[in-house]
């Protein structure tokens, strides 16, 4: 049987107020907040940070299959998937592809997961769902919209949720869309996009998937589905004949917002995380079609290793005070911007250094170093290493705030890093108060986009405050 | 190691004022320095066998061929030194060696840089690409790692870093050829805009354009020059170089520089001299940051480890106190064209020596010392001077 061993979501820290958006715009607002990726995140490094939870506890080594899922990769031309791949530590045999475009390729890539490990092709397949879309200002698109990623690992061991059906749709139908040099998402008529791309087809693909499976959707444990509109949502239940409160799994839109191809998976890890065993879990989503995929949980949930999860992350927030800061960090406002040097060449030779975290062990006096030397930094032998993981955790031993390169109000903070179980390593901070850095302090390692030198994503690792000094 | 005691001899030194001499060109500094050395030995530029100039930004000038075309010295050896802030005193410690070693009588070494004309907000980054993993912040930040750790471990506060701003401010409206020449006061200091926390733009030396040169031949040759009885000896010169990734150093402890302690002894032991803060009567020592020049005064010997702050505020360093440092003004007021400071410093010393100091006179100085740190704490040049009756 196939099935999911594991999931995980990462939110982004900041959250902005529907209140603030419609302050900014005198516009009337929605309820709650929506989740704002930094200025240094988009869907790869939000990608690499559900990745990491879902594979917590499990040899990245193991996994060969990765699927990235998005309407929003950051490269039109170039695959994200072998990225994220690198960086989560997959072997370099492993299966990847981006499926890309429609709102529904998070389950369309679970779809294709399970067929991968059905027909022999991969034993395990990580499906990284993420979403940083754009609205257009002072549009309610801005104020729906969220940023959020979830992860789910498929394989045929310690399964917590038995793979055991799907159906299909595919469907023709203007709803949304985004061309090649729109920059936001564009809408004709919403009630065509609610009513037929969302609602008809979602309902038509889960009618589908109870009859040839042969169950009663009133007794399924949760129904975790897309959205175009909450509301929308509730009509889909209530024509479903599902109870809204105890079926419908939470996509926990006031507090994050809407994230695209990431809302259905973030639904169905929240179902995960609140679901007894033996229970049955729609997972639906629609865009261009729809799929409904049907899975049945096993004792096992209830002993899976500990990760941030959905709890962990919503608990993990920090409020993003103004409208200007989120135009800030979504580049909203036109700024000149300095375009660092970078190389493919040097990025060729070094990207398992600079993405793998990869540091040196000296077999001569055991010391940990960072980057890779050939002469050992503290005894001077030659070539006598062995590469070895570092960790992603450290505390500060020295650091600045630095006002010229951020060429900001806000100074970027440069810190000397002692890691856990050695290495030092120097990297600036984010998604931090500067003025509350200080020596000692304790750090977890994120990775981020660092600039765009030679026309590139050039991505990197910088250092946050750990979620337990915030807590 | 042997020593460059007794070998060299200063006959002739020139600098330009420094600052933001918008009408100059490198061109014009570097012959404005170059001649007033030249005039100042009594001799023509055809005289000069060999040269070094330190430069350290490309856009400053490329090869030996940027000076020599400047200079119009065809025919002669001519490099360009580049060794970050030490570029100039590594010119002159090669000119030494072109002399001590008898293949040249007569040697130029100088330093020039025209920042301004790049703009002024910081230093111009260095160089091409190189892998994300090897991240070199700007200046301020570089030394502000070094003052946080101080604050740390030390407790030092930004009044113990303000004190050396107030200081050299002071020595440095007395001199001429300073770019600042205004005393300014302690809560200025401590209050004006942040550059690099702990860092703010008084703990910072500013961006200038300048140039400074010094004519060397032997002690014989010396003799027979006009400065015979003035003249001013080499009495040790070193370099000392460390790692330029210090925060990538396991043990790096941010709170001493290991090429200005290696440096400093390199030439103490050349000039023989055992108690540097009594036996030195003043000290040029790098302060590009408030934080640079009070670990560079431990780590010349001038006082105690951990104890700078203490001794700066007690007036050890002040004109007039135990040990001079940066009579000058130093980098704070004189700010810091790169390939030209080395050899500022070993002017103003020269100057100091022979009794004719631009700014304020240190009385009947014998021996005097000049030191440059560069690049993140990773090249620093200690060169000891001294009367020629000393």
């Amino acid at each position: 049987m196939v099935g999911i061993e594991s999931y995980g979501v990462y939110f982004p820290l900041y959250r902005l107020s529907r209140s603030e958006i419609g302050r900014a715009w005198g516009m009337p607002s929605g309820p709650g907040e929506k989740a704002v990726a930094s200025g240094d995140e988009d869907s790869v490094t939000m990608g690499v940070e559900a990745g990491f939870d879902c594979l917590a506890g499990i040899d990245p080594g193991k996994v060969d299959g990765l699927i990235f899922a998005t309407t929003t990769a950051p490269y039109k031309q170039k695959a994200l998937a072998p990225t994220i791949a690198l960086v989560l530590g997959l072997p370099r045999t492993a299966m990847t592809m981006d499926i890309t475009d429609t709102l529904r390729a998070g389950t369309t890539a679970i779809k294709t997961a399970a067929d991968l490990i059905k027909s022999g092709t991969c034993k395990k397949v990580l499906v990284a769902a993420s979403e940083v879309r754009m609205s257009e200002q002072e549009s309610f698109d801005e104020q729906m919209l969220g940023d959020g990623a979830a992860a789910v690992l498929l394989s045929e061991q310690n399964l917590i949720a038995d793979f055991r059906d799907s159906y299909s749709i595919s469907d023709e139908i203007i709803g949304v869309w985004r061309k090649e040099n729109d920059d936001y998402i564009q809408h004709f008529e919403d009630k065509l996009e609610d009513s037929f791309a969302f609602q008809g087809n979602v309902i038509e693909a889960i009618k589908g998937l109870a009859q040839k499976a042969g169950i009663e959707l009133k007794e399924i444990g949760k129904l975790a589905c897309s959205y175009y509109d909450p509301r929308g949502l509730l009509g889909i239940a209530g024509k479903l004949g599902l109870n809204p409160l105890a079926q419908l799994a939470d996509p926990l839109f006031t507090s994050i917002g809407n994230p695209g191809v990431s809302a259905p998976i973030i639904a169905f890890a929240n179902a995960l995380e609140n679901t007894a065993p033996r229970q049955d879990i729609i997972l639906a989503a629609h865009g261009d079609g729809a799929d409904a995929l049907l899975f049945t949980t096993t004792e096992r949930i209830k002993s899976l290793p500990p990760r941030i999860g959905i709890k962990g992350n919503l608990a993990r927030k920090a409020p993003l005070f103004s409208y200007e800061q989120y135009a800030k960090f979504r580049k909203l406002t036109r700024r000149e911007r300095s375009n660092p040097k970078a190389s493919a060449v040097i990025h060729y030779r070094d990207k398992e250094l600079e993405f793998g975290f990869l540091g040196e062990k000296c077999q001569n006096c055991g010391t940990v170093q960072f980057p890779l030397n050939r002469v050992c930094i503290i005894c001077h032998t030659k070539d006598k290493f062995e590469k070895v993981k570092l960790t992603k955790r450290g505390k500060i031993f020295t650091f600045t705030n630095d006002y010229i390169r951020s060429g900001g109000a806000q100074p970027v903070p440069w810190c000397v890093i002692d890691l856990e179980n050695g290495g030092r390593i120097f990297l600036t901070m984010t998604d931090c108060e500067p003025d509350k850095v200080k020596i000692g302090m304790e750090v977890e390692i994120v990775f981020r986009i660092y600039h765009q030198g030679a026309g590139f994503h050039n991505y990197y690792w910088r250092c946050r405050p750990s979620m337990k000094t915030r807590a | 190691m042997k020593t460059l005691k007794d070998k060299v001899a200063i006959v002739g030194v020139g600098y330009t004022k420094f600052g933001e001499l918008w009408n100059k060109s490198q061109e014009d500094l570097l012959v404005d320095a170059v001649y007033e050395a030249l005039d100042d030995a009594g001799m023509e530029a055809r005289e000069v066998e060999a040269g070094w100039c330190g430069i350290q930004y490309e856009f400053t000038g490329v090869s030996g061929g940027a000076p020599a075309e400047f200079l119009k010295m065809y025919g002669i050896p001519f490099t360009r030194v580049e060794n970050f802030c030490a570029s100039g005193m590594d010119a002159f410690r090669n000119a030494c060696l072109g002399v001590a070693s008898g293949m040249y009588d007569v040697a130029l070494a100088c330093g020039v840089e025209k920042l301004m004309d790049q703009g002024s907000r910081g230093l111009p980054e260095l160089g091409g690409a190189r892998s994300i993993a090897l991240q070199f912040p700007p200046a301020p930040s570089i030394f502000a790692l070094a003052a946080t750790r101080c604050f740390e471990v030390n407790g030092w506060n930004k009044e113990t870093l303000a004190n050396v701003a107030v200081k050299n401010h002071e020595h440095g409206s007395h001199h001429p050829k300073a770019h600042f020449r205004k005393p300014i006061k302690k809560e200025d200091v401590i209050n004006a805009p942040i550059i690099s926390w702990p860092l703010g733009r008084f703990d910072c030396c500013a961006m200038s354009d300048g140039s400074a040169a010094l004519i060397i031949t032997t002690p014989e040759r010396a003799k027979a020059t006009r400065h015979k009885n003035d003249y001013v000896k080499v009495l040790g010169s070193a370099i000392s170089v460390h790692t330029l990734l210090p925060w990538l150093h396991p043990k790096f402890d941010f709170v001493g520089f290991p090429s200005t302690q290696e440096a400093g002894k390199k030439a103490y032991e050349q000039a023989g001299i055992k108690n540097p803060a009594e036996e030195l009567d003043l000290v040029e020592c790098h302060d590009c940051f408030t934080i640079t020049e009070l670990l560079n005064i431990e780590d010349l010997g001038l006082c105690p480890r951990g104890q700078a702050g203490k001794f700066v505020a007690e007036g050890n360093c002040n004109f007039g106190g135990k040990i001079p440092v940066n009579v000058s003004g130093g980098l704070k007021c004189f700010g810091h064209p790169i390939g030209a400071t080395g050899c500022r410093m070993l002017v103003e010393i020269t100057k100091q020596l022979q009794g004719r100091a631009d700014g304020l006179q240190v009385k009947d100085a014998k021996r005097g010392l000049a030191h440059n740190l560069g690049g993140a704490f990773t090249v620093a040049a200690v060169t000891i001077l001294g009367r020629n009756d000393t």
